[in-house]
């Protein structure tokens, strides 16, 4: 296991991530909103024709 | 110092037929026929070889003799792919096991890679079956009627860690890592229940499990899973299989699920984990946690204080930056293992402050997401088959209805890297060698196995390799040797030099 011995790990430096966290504005809310929207009419086009009656035909074997 | 963390998933997909027999034993024969066919090596199809199967051992030390012994596995069909990968019919389902692999980047490839194998089969069945046929394959775990398929994770452990101090320890994480890694669900399952006692839940298979641990995986399944069966030198190994994780459709989720357990399995073998987050009724809290998607439920510990998943997530986070600190993390590579904790925190953080935050991230919050809006939008209550329909359709793996391809899940990996995996090996493990001798010399290889390959080389008798090492076999060991090997028997005579 050589090549673990060189272990000078520092604390990795964090991302941008921290920043993306709280999206408080409302301009960003409307942007989510917006897509949301977009994201729900595109559901409506491709969900199954008859979507109750695949749900309820949907009926799988038990498995591992 | 921790082994390399090698593993690999098994996906159990879930298959229908619409507009025929819907028999789901020939449907998987049908699709996973159609993908072999349809793919240049179908002339040396190879089968597998059971000689050194043992499901029915068990971890904890005794073998199964005449108590309740797991279902022998019946295999219709039987593929060994170019990529290292098992495609095969497992009971009623169509199932993809990846090659091995070292890291959790390698493990979000290699599964993405199946799942477009699996779409490329749905296809390539289309020319088979009849003009009003069609196979529909869905990357879930149950089907909303109370029958659960798996999605299963494996993780070389070194053989001299205590199996009863391993399950204790590793159950905290098996019972919380839902909260960055549950696939989401409509409805409730648990036997004797009302289905719309819990209109949304957060794991698909949280209530399937009745045992903390245990053998079984079709039958009262247990958090942990005591199977024995290394695939590789038991002397110095043993394979931790996992049964308890949902199929992500999610790139992070996989990504995530996969890593962090590595991370903390590693803890668990160097005795870096301790007692701390022993759980006191693990089979309790993983519902309880996955029942209420506010995320502020908490659980009892052994040491009878509460906690919520997030508070244990965040203690194990701890840990794990401990353990890196002091170990490096070279066990899961280190730059994929930093990678790993980096964006563990970012979502624990997103979870606790606003889960809508993780909704490109995190399966269960992306088609909450949906299903919220699309109930808000035509005021449909909750629980209903119409929002079940979107749970569903979520993993429907068809291009042109999958709804997790439209919910901007981030990714982890490129197309490119996807594609490429669909034919080849990783580097990193045996899966090398198996995937190119069988690209290479497709004549010639009769059967394979996790830890053997047979070939015929005419006149002699059959030849197997052993392939006890799983870290053996790799691209550095033997590309040059498999590029410059005219022949099979060439192979063979200066392996054994």
């Amino acid at each position: 296991m050589a090549e673990r011995t060189q272990k000078s790990k520092k604390t990795p430096k964090r991302d941008t991530e921290a920043a993306d966290a709280a999206p408080a504005s409302t301009e960003t809310g409307e942007k989510l909103r917006a897509e949301l929207d977009d994201l729900l009419d595109e559901i409506d086009e491709v969900l199954e024709t008859n979507a109750e009656d695949f749900v309820k035909s949907y009926v799988q074997k038990g498995g591992q | 110092m921790a082994l390399p963390k090698v593993c690999g998933i098994e996906t159990e997909y879930g298959i229908v037929v619409r507009g025929g027999d819907n028999n789901p034993v020939t449907a998987s024969s049908v699709l996973i026929n159609s993908y072999v066919a349809a793919t240049a090596r179908q002339r040396g199809r190879v089968d597998w070889d059971f000689e050194d199967e043992q499901p029915a051992n068990d971890a904890r030390g005794f073998s199964l003799d005449d108590s309740l012994a797991p279902e022998v596995e019946t295999t219709l069909v039987n593929a060994v792919l170019t990529n290292g990968a098992r495609y095969y019919v497992d009971h009623a389902h169509p199932e993809i096991s990846t090659p091995e692999i070292t890291t959790a980047r390698e493990a979000v490839v290699w599964d993405r890679a199946a799942e477009e194998i699996v779409r490329k089969s749905m296809i390539e069945a289309t020319t088979i079956l009849g003009e009003e046929e069609e196979i529909i394959v869905h990357k879930n775990n149950s089907d909303g009627k109370g029958n659960s398929y798996g999605c299963h994770e494996n993780y070389l452990i070194a053989r001299h860690v205590p199996f009863g101090r391993l399950a204790n320890q590793i159950t905290a994480h098996f019972v919380t890592r839902q909260v960055f890694c549950g696939a989401g669900k409509v409805g409730c399952e648990l036997p004797g229940q009302p289905r719309d006692d819990v209109p949304y839940q957060i794991s698909q298979r949280a209530d399937f499990f009745e045992e903390e641990i245990g053998l079984e995986t079709t039958l009262k399944r247990p958090i942990v899973n005591t199977r024995d069966e290394p695939h590789a030198d038991a002397e110095k190994y043993r394979r931790l299989h996992v049964i308890v994780g949902d199929a992500n459709m999610c790139e992070v989720g996989t990504y995530l699920k996969v890593g962090t357990t590595a991370i903390i399995l590693a803890m668990i073998e160097d005795d870096e984990l301790g007692d701390e987050w022993l759980l006191r009724n693990p089979v309790r809290a993983i519902r309880q946690i996955s029942h209420d998607p506010s995320l502020e439920q908490t659980i009892l510990l052994e040491d009878g204080r509460r906690a919520t998943a997030l508070e244990v997530q965040w203690g194990l986070l701890e840990r794990a930056r401990k353990y890196e600190q002091a170990y490096g993390l070279a066990c899961v590579d280190e730059e994929v293992g930093a990678d790993v904790l980096d964006r563990w925190e970012g979502l624990l953080s997103g979870l606790e402050t606003d889960p809508e935050s993780v909704a490109n991230s995190v399966d269960w919050v992306a088609k909450k997401r949906l299903i919220d809006g699309y109930a808000a939008r035509h005021d449909i209550p909750p629980g209903s088959d119409r929002l079940k329909a979107i749970d569903l359709q979520y993993h429907d793996l068809r291009v042109e209805r999958c709804l997790a391809l439209r919910a901007g899940l981030q990714t982890v990996v490129s197309a490119d890297e996807v594609a490429n995996a669909m034919t080849q090996p990783p580097n990193t493990t045996r899966a090398y060698f198996r995937g190119r001798c069988l690209a290479k010399f497709p004549e010639d290889v009769v059967a394979a196995n996790w830890d053997s390959l047979v070939f015929d080389i005419g006149h002699d008798p059959l030849r197997r390799v052993p392939m006890m090492e799983p870290l053996r076999g790799t691209a550095e060991h033997v590309a040059t040797l498999i590029d410059t090997s005219e022949t099979a028997r060439e192979l063979l005579d200066r392996l054994g030099e």
